[in-house]
């Protein structure tokens, strides 16, 4: 058999959905049907099918199901990670609104497979580890840090999970003495990473003037500062459209 | 609420006033309510709110979860009129005592 390369894109245009622009002759025509029934005497070739393998003979099951059960549709869907915002780029200093360390502004190293945000402090300078966060829960400043030295390939999600809870068989003795709490202690590979991550930022941020004080420095919305919009445009220095509002806007 | 934190108090969350239900004249729909952002004062600038989560925070004798503070969470959905007030939905509707009460308007989930 010749070799069959597979079109992207049929002979046929659409002209409305379920109408071609060519007749059934035009696009006999087209195919080159007459051609390929030239080659093979006036009829158009036929091959004789494949012999199956010989399925092996399957024995009547043992149990039918009471009830017909429906079998769920299959999901093929892989879902993507979050898109990033056009401000959030490696290196970015962002600010981070819940949670722990809210108010903290943090150094944003990458985004991980699921979508988070990886961040680090570094931890020297505010306390925040290397540590995952959502998009959503964060505001990117215009402020970025150069990140070109650091090594952030071996950092992905399941490095952040937590560890599976070993089941405790309860033995009749422990019983009586009560559940004794156990620590769950950093391992030190952990803190040997975030050594490593921050000796490289570290370095990067000491070249910048006054780097360090304003990432050891806490994020507040103060009294007397314009509330509403206007401190948010003035800190930013962004325009009411980027803010979101221009559907209000004419 | 925050376990006994030492140190900076830091304020994330934009203060906001409930003015009210949404209503009309002689009718009041208590599922939406009506929230006075600190500072907005036109529709242009309710635009950036628009989605950020809200939080009704009060006390209450009985200690739930560990703690005399409750809180009821909601979210801004639309302005309300030209000049900055705002229309709240909360998972549950607020009761009626919180009117002229004190709302946190959060600065999340963010777009910048």
């Amino acid at each position: 058999m010749a070799p069959k390369s597979t079109r992207k894109v049929s002979r046929n245009p659409e002209l409305i959905r379920g109408i071609g622009k060519y007749s059934r002759s035009q696009m006999y025509h087209k195919r080159g049907i007459w051609a390929i029934k030239a080659k093979n005497g006036g009829v158009l070739p036929r091959h004789d099918p494949i012999p199956k393998p010989e399925a092996p003979a399957l024995k009547p099951p043992k149990f039918y199901p009471a009830d017909d059960v429906k079998k769920p549709l299959v999901n093929k869907h892989k879902p993507k990670p979050t898109k990033l915002r056009a401000s959030i780029t490696p290196g970015t200093v962002l600010i981070l609104l819940a949670g722990r360390f809210k108010g903290k502004r943090v150094v944003f190293l990458k985004q991980l497979p699921s979508g988070l945000l990886l961040v680090t402090g570094p931890f020297k300078i505010n306390g925040v580890p290397l540590r995952r966060v959502n998009q959503s829960y964060v505001i990117a400043t215009s402020t970025k840090v150069d990140i070109s030295a650091v090594n952030v390939d071996n950092f992905d999600d399941k490095y952040f999970t937590k560890e599976a809870q070993k089941k405790k068989k309860k033995g009749e003795g422990e019983f009586f003495e009560g559940e004794r709490e156990e620590k769950s202690v950093l391992p030190q590979q952990k803190k040997d990473d975030q050594k490593t991550v921050d000796a490289a930022l570290l370095k990067a941020i000491e070249i910048v003037p006054d780097l360090k004080a304003y990432l050891g420095a806490r994020f507040s919305l103060k009294d007397g500062v314009e509330p509403g919009v206007a401190w948010l445009q003035r800190i930013l220095g962004l325009s009411l459209k980027k803010l979101g509002c221009k559907e209000y806007l004419d | 609420m925050v376990k006994g934190r030492q140190g900076e108090r830091v304020r994330l969350y934009v203060r906001g006033s409930i003015l009210g239900y949404k209503r009309s004249k002689s009718n009041q729909y208590p599922n939406t309510s009506l929230i006075q952002i600190e500072g907005v004062n036109s529709k242009e600038e309710v635009a950036y709110y628009c989605g950020k989560r809200m939080a009704y925070i009060y006390k209450a004798k009985v200690k739930k979860n560990g703690s005399h503070y409750r809180c009821i969470w909601g979210k801004v959905t639309r302005p309300h009129g030209n000049t900055g007030v705002v229309r709240a939905k909360f998972k549950s509707n607020l009761p009626p005592r919180s009117m002229g009460a004190r709302v946190r308007v959060f600065m999340y989930p963010s777009n910048i």
